[in-house]
């Protein structure tokens, strides 16, 4: 063994080795890229008013309590398939009244109960982030969440 | 210590301690919001105290390494810094950034993408200092001696220091936006990070225990060679459920099981280098926590990863408290013990001192440990309740947790055993005292039966 694997054969096998995973890992991300773009997320259409909620979505640091396809944190529940659980996925003013009322509702201020902080958002704001959270709901997740519990 | 331009590590060092114990506070906060969860909610929500929490963690990782690698670079190339100066200069930007940020998160000033929530000018002073430090370094190697510690340690440093170019890209698709996300994060911890923690074990063994450089080295590279070829592909892992094609649900599986050898070579050369070691070390703390840093991170890392990195199983735990449990363990283990053994090697020499105080940080060790370990069980429990009731009865988020609160209660007691054990290690490191709490026995003059 001590003599097969040298130090000098055992640094090649280190550099050559991983150059040839960065070359496969990096066909993949080209092959992945186009993926999302046109089989994953191309069930809902990427518009400026969907940029426009995610940019209010990072904006409130939502993702440091709720997670977003089950990433973020685990102190609020989980918002991939919010629409889908409040059953309003399919009607963009269902969903923006839904979503309206629930922040307007926070914080609850009941004892033992977490609570959201309160967010000044515009009408514009709100409507953006749920056309986002619509959007991100009819991505392709390999069908996660188990169930709409999230 | 050889050269004077080690002795900017010590700055280094003392920056890192200061953000470990706004770290270790911002998480014990965290945890009391879980227990009771009204507490400062008006104030300071808990996704500000999460992102202070997160933040100075990594950022002190970064210091320490930074500090290690000015530390060792000089030993290890046989030659003074090329510039003390521009090292300074890099601490100040450092220092001026994490507390702009921080005041920042504050005020309620932050980006949106998790870890990554630096204003932007913050992360553009994170580049410059990372070029700044990367010449320093790059430049003290190539006129000095080059070994396969530094090799690696250089690599390891450059790569993830290009890494940090994706924090500046984000995609308006969300899924792009997550993929090239993992290209910092996960090839950050689960490759280029392991990079530099293997080099820096391997500088800390070849000092405490005197076996022979080449034998060193040799295990050098074949540890980064498993971390490399399974953490490339491991990034799979994190692909499963965000919008990415199904075959990353094989390769993520399969690649991110071998993560745990890397892990397993750790642990077991920090052992065989022991064993096999003649020298006799003075600094046994250091020793302790080389040994406990690989072994920690070998549960955390590698045991704690498995756990949940097969798809079949993930597809229930993904995003449960699960996670949480295999993250701090596996952070703590890899990252911040190998960090508190590099400050318990280094400083005595960088105040020029023997090794003082260990019996304290041989006890903080034992209390981090301790505390890090139970609330991995405890949260592993709640996650897999969590799991259970959440992911195959379907029970709604907040009524699970409801159910969960006696675990976030004892995560807090084992979190408050963590605060103490930081804060003494911290005491122990810069308040010198002249004689151990426990004075050692006399060297050994008659073997043990």
């Amino acid at each position: 063994m001590a003599e097969i694997l040298t130090k000098s054969r055992a640094r090649n096998i280190f550099y050559g080795g991983s150059i040839f995973f960065v070359v496969v890992f990096v066909a993949m991300t080209v092959h992945s890229h186009r993926y999302v773009v046109n089989v994953s997320t191309a069930g809902m259409p990427l518009s400026e008013e969907v940029v426009r909620g995610k940019h209010v979505w990072e904006k409130n640091s939502c993702i440091n309590c709720h997670s977003l396809h089950g990433e973020g944190a685990y102190f609020a529940p989980e918002v991939g398939n919010v629409m889908t659980r409040w059953g309003v996925l399919d009607s963009p003013e269902d969903a923006f009244e839904t979503l309206k009322a629930w922040i307007e509702s926070q914080p609850s201020g009941i004892e033992g109960r977490r609570q959201m902080p309160k967010y000044e958002l515009t009408d514009e704001d709100m409507r953006s982030l749920a056309e986002f959270l619509r959007w991100a709901d009819q991505t392709d997740t390999q069908g996660w969440p188990p169930n709409e519990a999230g | 210590m050889k050269y004077q331009s080690q002795k900017v590590a010590y700055w280094y060092f003392l920056a890192a301690m200061a953000l470990f114990g706004i770290q270790v506070l911002g998480g014990l906060l965290a945890g009391w919001v879980y227990v009771s969860p009204n507490f400062l909610s008006e104030l300071l929500p808990f996704n500000v105290i999460r992102m202070i929490h997160t933040n100075a963690l990594i950022v002190w990782l970064l210091l320490g390494f930074f500090g290690a690698a000015y530390f060792l670079i000089p030993e290890e190339s046989d030659r003074e810094l090329w510039s003390p100066k521009l090292a300074y200069v890099q601490l100040i930007i450092l220092l001026v950034g994490t507390l702009g940020a921080v005041g920042s998160y504050l005020v309620g000033i932050h980006g949106g993408r998790e870890f990554l929530e630096q204003p932007l000018w913050v992360k553009f002073g994170i580049l410059v200092a990372a070029l700044i430090f990367l010449l320093n370094i790059s430049m003290t190697v190539l006129a000095g001696k080059k070994t396969a510690i530094t090799n690696v340690l250089l690599m390891g440093l450059w790569l993830l220091s290009l890494l940090w170019i994706f924090a500046f890209i984000n995609p308006d698709n969300l899924s792009l936006d997550k993929m090239y996300w993992w290209f910092v994060v996960h090839l950050w911890v689960e490759a280029t990070w392991e990079l530099v923690m293997a080099a820096i074990l391997a500088f800390l063994l070849l000092k405490l225990t005197g076996v022979d450089r080449e034998v060193v080295e040799k295990w050098l590279y074949v540890i980064v060679a498993t971390a490399l070829f399974s953490g490339i592909l491991g990034t799979g892992h994190h692909f499963y459920w965000i919008g990415l094609p199904g075959y990353w649900q094989w390769i993520g599986s399969i690649f991110s099981t071998f993560e745990v050898i890397p892990f397993f070579l750790m642990m077991s050369f920090a052992f065989v280098m022991v064993w096999k070691g003649r020298k006799n070390h003075p600094n046994k703390a250091a020793l302790l926590w080389s040994l406990g840093s690989s072994t920690v991170a070998f549960f955390g890392a590698g045991v704690w990863g498995f756990l949940h990195t097969l798809h079949g199983v993930n597809f229930y735990s993904h995003g449960t408290q699960i996670t949480a449990a295999h993250g701090h363990l596996a952070f703590f283990g890899a990252y911040v013990a190998l960090n508190l053994a590099v400050f318990t090697y280094a400083m005595p020499m960088l105040r020029q001192r023997a090794p003082y105080n260990q019996v304290l940080n041989m006890v903080s060790f034992w209390l981090m440990t301790g505390g890090m370990a139970f609330m991995t069980f405890v949260l592993t429990f709640a996650g897999t309740i969590q799991t259970h009731m959440q992911r195959v009865v379907g029970d709604y988020y907040m009524d699970v947790q409801d159910s969960l609160s006696v675990f976030y209660l004892m995560r807090f007691g084992a979190g408050a055993a963590v605060v103490i054990g930081a804060l003494l290690f911290i005491y122990s490191m810069l308040v010198v005292r002249d004689r151990e709490i426990i004075a050692p026995g006399p060297a050994a003059s008659v073997p043990g039966e």
